[in-house]
């Protein structure tokens, strides 16, 4: 069934689709109407979930891990700050290895204080253990909180669906609600590892020593190293698991065949311009035109961005001549994130494309097609007069 | 759900005596029953049992002679100040090593 909603609504309807059990949020800035949604759909009776209100994003998270350690279906959502008040409970998630699904309207972080897009918010938790999966439009945004359930229940690592504040969050665009029972037979119901049990008690996450030891029936028990180990090999074992969950998806609704990165033009192209979220649509404007004068140049827009997807990357970008990543947040005091994560992924190739960095629209700053053509023009044309840091695109105006 | 090969390693473990070590070194100061005050000694009656509530290892029977099993127990005291009728004192382990190895040197 086609809709017209907001980017929030494709989010809120993907999570009932899931069935999802708990939704637990905190209503006010920053947050969106992607809860407010939930709430009316479970009010309404049309989602059978518990929706707990709480007094912080930290409290939210920090429901949804109970609730999921309990063997529940959990979500929430968030933004900018609000994220960055959750962090610790976030980065508990992962070490957890609590199948939670949480949306991160994708913001600028204060001070100053700033409620308009741009991706430090989520960039800022990219080292905390998430699957982290960045999406540029409605149909993604329902598509991919569906999968993110699977994908998080498979390999037991919560995931975050990263959209756009304002660009797809707040705008309406047309599509697709899948079928209910067609999710359902996509998506059957959760099961966690280690689901509390009255019957059977456990301690969850206690104090681990640094050193592996028997537990109280001399079974040999896993160090805090081991376990940390173990959660960044099944990371890297989520990027192929993640093929194939997308793989199910289009032989069901008929949609989807690039969850890791989508390559626009990029066929034989001379250069290419990485990107995330809406951005990357935004920037295939500007390569129609490039094409249309003659230059050879695509988009790759980078959906997974943790795990990285290294050898993806490496198979899109070794070929071409240069790559340019224009981004909307940065690693301070170094370079763009996504850059340097580009240029570190290249480094094993023995022939590598030159790499540009751009910085771009933080805090909601207007990203003007003139600016962008202009800037990725510069980086084609003269590449090798380029100094190794981030350039700012659109400052003081 | 698909079948992939992740091992999901958590740390959780089965809640008991031991599930955290032999936290019995930990021990500064130990607890001592003078039974001559302890309420179930003194009377011979299953009654009282504060220090068992309150032990939070769970390291006191519930006898009318309760025993505390120093494997684990860390020596936090609860015991000492929950009991009412004030029989159980907190002992240095210093103290009482000194004394036991003064009694193994006599031997």
């Amino acid at each position: 069934m086609k809709r017209i909603e907001s980017g929030n609504v494709a989010a809120a309807l993907g999570v009932k689709l899931a069935k999802t059990q708990v939704v637990a949020a905190y209503p006010i800035t920053p947050q969106t109407p992607l809860t407010e949604k939930l709430s009316e759909l479970i009010e309404a009776g049309e989602l059978e979930a518990e929706y707990i209100t709480v007094e912080s994003e930290h409290s939210a998270l920090a429901v949804c891990i109970g609730a999921a350690s309990a063997g529940a279906r959990a979500f929430t959502a968030t933004s900018a700050n609000g994220l960055l008040y959750m962090s610790e409970q976030v980065h508990w998630a992962a070490g957890a290895r609590l199948p939670l699904v949480m949306c991160v309207v994708n913001r600028g972080v204060g001070a100053p204080w700033t409620v308009w897009n741009d991706h430090q918010d989520s960039i800022s938790q990219r080292d905390a253990g998430w699957i982290q999966i960045y999406v540029n439009d409605h149909q993604e945004i329902i598509d991919t909180v569906i999968k993110a359930f699977r994908l998080a229940e498979t390999v037991s690592i919560p995931v975050m669906v990263c959209y756009d504040g304002y660009y797809l969050s707040h705008t309406h665009m047309p599509f697709d609600v899948p079928d209910e029972n067609k999710v359902d037979t996509f998506l059957p119901a959760y099961s966690y590892k280690h689901t509390l049990n009255p019957e059977s008690p456990e301690n969850l996450n206690t104090v681990t020593m640094p050193f592996a030891r028997p537990d109280r029936d001399g079974v040999n028990k896993p160090g805090y190293m081991d376990i940390r180990h173990n959660l960044q090999q099944e990371l890297r074992t989520s990027i192929p698991v993640f093929e194939e969950i997308d793989t199910a998806y289009k032989a069901i609704f008929g949609r989807g065949g690039s969850p890791i990165l989508s390559a626009y033009k990029c066929e034989g192209a001379d250069f290419i311009v990485a990107a995330m979220g809406s951005l990357s649509n935004r920037i295939k404007d500007i390569v129609d035109e490039l094409n249309l004068e003659g230059l050879k140049i695509g988009v790759l827009s980078v959906h997974l961005y943790r795990p990285f997807p290294q050898a993806q990357i490496i198979a899109a970008l070794q070929d071409a001549k240069g790559v340019i990543v224009i981004e909307k947040a940065l690693s301070y005091g170094n370079q763009g994130a996504l850059f340097g994560d580009i240029k570190a992924a290249l480094y094993p190739c023995i022939k590598r494309p030159f790499a540009h960095s751009y910085i771009i629209g933080l805090g909601g700053r207007e990203i003007k097609k003139a600016d962008l053509y202009d800037a990725i023009k510069e980086s084609c044309t003269t590449s090798e007069t380029f100094e190794d840091t981030s350039r700012w695109i659109g400052l003081n105006r | 759900m698909d079948d992939k090969k992740c091992i999901i390693m958590t740390s959780n473990s089965k809640s008991g005596p031991g599930d955290a070590g032999r936290t019995g070194s930990w021990r500064v100061e130990r607890p001592v029953i003078d039974l001559k005050k302890c309420t179930p000694a003194k009377r011979q009656k299953a009654s009282c049992y504060l220090c068992w509530l309150y032990c939070p290892d769970g390291v006191i029977s519930k006898e009318l002679e309760p025993q505390i099993n120093l494997e684990y127990c860390k020596g936090c005291g609860i015991c000492a100040q929950e009991c009412p009728t004030s029989a159980i004192e907190m002992v240095e382990e210093t103290r009482l090593i000194e004394e036991e190895r003064k009694i193994n040197e006599k031997n």
